[in-house]
């Protein structure tokens, strides 16, 4: 297997980190098995027995809210025989699980309730009261704001800790909300790309894309929104959320600043024009004053961010409200889950607003990733070849500021948040050492 | 024309424009403020304030199709062609201004050297005009829109 300690140096990545299937184990292993894992919101199981499933390091998990309406995350087999128990995607599984192989059966928070016609255990090893007999919760499970993650290492640092100061994008998202906070739309779109996860969450932080990737988007809305001013002397907001990619680039260098944490994670300043002065917005901002004060509104409201990566399991977009799982299923394959959330208290109009952007962006009829999927896709492919061996993260190398462990940049082509995101793989794959 | 032969012609007409790509042709088939509508599921019932997989007026089936014309739309650099054929059509009710029409439709894609199905329903309420019928509402249902995409739609089904 390649030394992945030394497929990353500070200006450059070797092409393997995208392509070796050995390595995609290692990372399963280093990364995914330690790291805090994208679960879901606490909104999408409001109810007994709701339930969702999702993977960790391509093991079947569930997120389940039991009778007292505590929710729990578990491996989603029978300590039995091995059946998955939670077999649809989502949905309300009843007063108790029962498998459908033996008939086992659950309460839901995972407690063994009865093996039917329970005989010939007596002398043997397996005890009803022994946990190992009932489902196995993940090692942690923590909720920040109503998004839950899960860890499958027992040790390691809090979610909070790990979040750090990137806490912001969901501070952000629900500090929106008059309410505080946000509430799942129940809808999952779920998109599978035929390329490596970090090319996923490197692109999320890659400035210098947009104007050439979306290119064909922003020129075709741009013309459309000129259109409908002349028709209608009005520019839908929603249009400025294509046409922005015609913009210049020296406009997204001086505008898409990031800041970079140890722990892989960016926060990516914010660009499109999202509180304009129409009487909706007026009054949103009314009643988020209203619930939290004239200051405190312009605090949150003056929090200008695009978007967050969480690395190496979710991207963020607070001021839309959407949120991209990422899961990787192999070293070529990856799918993302995708989600909107609505801001509690928010007038009706506010959430419309956002709901175009998961409609016209996130939406599996996308006119904006379609070009990035089919870039990675390309890029995947292509790395295939052998040389040149190495992947350039050279612009702006040294010319960022660094604060201690955080960078943040001055131009906002600068490649730091790519830089910042092997950094942290590099320290997640060289622990445990040997490699 | 019988009405049954109208519908069918306006529905294979649909098909054989989005098969050739003639989307100028696809677009005039809808009405002024005529809509396409994909819901992500079957049980939707509006698109007003839900997510949709697609909710298009004639604008903005207008962007879609200056985009994917556009020399730099990466997505369409690859080899890609669809095929669609319709059928089991049923004219569910008529009303003075409109034909409310059902149909199944299966699409076959090759994108590269791969090939995706998508089916389902069609829902189209068509009204009359001087012009001859035009499509006010399509809707859309996939059999398959729960399912992940590998890779998404790049124009409409």
């Amino acid at each position: 297997m390649p030394n992945a300690g030394k497929l990353v140096e500070p200006d450059r990545v070797h092409r393997l980190c995208y392509t070796d299937t050995e390595l995609f184990e290692l990372e399963l292993e280093r990364i995914f098995k330690k790291t805090w894992v994208y679960a879901g919101h606490e909104s999408q199981v409001p109810k007994s027995g709701d339930y969702w499933t999702f993977d960790i390091a391509r093991q079947p998990m569930v997120l389940l809210r039991d009778a007292n309406g505590k929710v729990g995350v578990f491996f989603n087999r029978c300590p039995h025989r091995g059946a998955k128990l939670c077999t649809l995607q989502g949905g309300n599984i009843g007063k108790e699980i029962r498998c459908s192989y033996h008939g086992w059966r659950f309460d839901l928070d995972g407690c063994l309730i009865a093996i039917p016609h329970d005989q010939g255990y007596e002398g043997t090893r397996l005890s009803k009261s022994d946990p190992a007999y009932s489902m196995a919760p993940a090692p942690r499970m923590a909720s920040y704001r109503g998004f839950i993650f899960a860890s499958l290492a027992k040790d390691g640092p809090s979610l909070v800790e790990w979040l750090g100061p990137a806490k912001v994008g969901f501070d952000d998202m629900c500090d929106r909300a008059p309410e505080g906070e946000v509430e799942v739309v129940p809808n999952c779109y779920r998109v599978i790309q035929r390329s490596n996860w970090k090319l996923f969450l490197e692109n999320q932080m890659d400035v210098s894309h947009p104007m050439v990737v979306h290119e064909s988007t922003g020129r075709a809305a741009l013309d459309v929104e000129n259109d409908i001013f002349k028709r209608t002397g009005n520019r839908p907001l929603h249009y400025h959320m294509l046409s922005a990619f015609t913009w210049p680039t020296s406009k997204w260098n001086e505008l898409l600043l990031t800041r970079n944490y140890p722990q892989g994670h960016s926060v990516l300043g914010g660009y499109m024009a999202l509180r304009p002065e129409d009487p909706d917005t007026l009054e949103y901002e009314r009643l988020l004053a209203e619930r939290v004060g004239e200051k405190r509104k312009e605090e949150i409201l003056s929090t200008n961010i695009h978007h967050v990566i969480y690395y190496p399991v979710v991207s963020v977009q607070p001021p839309l409200q959407q949120l991209r799982a990422v899961r990787p299923i192999s070293v070529d394959k990856t799918l993302s889950e995708i989600w909107h959330f609505r801001l509690k208290g928010a007038p009706e109009a506010i959430y419309r607003r956002a709901l175009w952007y998961y409609n016209l962006v996130n939406s599996p009829a996308t006119m904006v990733n379609a070009d990035d999927l089919e870039n990675w896709n390309r890029i995947q492919r292509a790395l295939q070849a052998e040389t040149p061996e190495w992947l350039s993260l050279h612009r702006n190398h040294g010319s960022d500021i660094v604060e201690g462990d955080v960078v943040s940049t001055r131009e906002g082509l600068s490649e730091a948040p790519l830089r910042n995101q092997f950094r942290a793989w590099k320290a997640y794959m060289t622990q445990g050492a040997g490699a | 024309m019988s009405l049954a032969r109208e519908v069918e012609s306006l529905l294979y007409r649909q098909s054989e424009y989005l098969d050739s790509k003639a989307w100028d042709q696809y677009i005039d088939l809808f009405a002024e403020d005529g809509l396409y509508w994909m819901p992500p599921a079957p049980h939707y019932t509006t698109w007003e304030g839900q997510p949709s997989i697609f909710i298009e007026d004639r604008d903005l089936m207008t962007v879609r199709a200056r985009r994917v014309m556009h020399p730099r739309a990466w997505s369409q650099q690859a080899e890609w062609t669809t095929n669609h054929v319709v059928s089991n059509v049923l004219i569910e009710r008529t009303d003075d201004n409109e034909v409310h029409v059902r149909s199944r439709f299966h699409m076959m894609e090759l994108r590269r050297d791969e090939i995706r199905h998508f089916g389902g329903m069609y829902r189209h309420d068509l009204r009359r005009t001087s012009d001859g019928l035009k499509i006010r509402l399509q809707r859309v249902d996939l059999f398959n829109s729960q399912a992940p995409y590998d890779y998404v739609l790049q124009v409409w089904v």
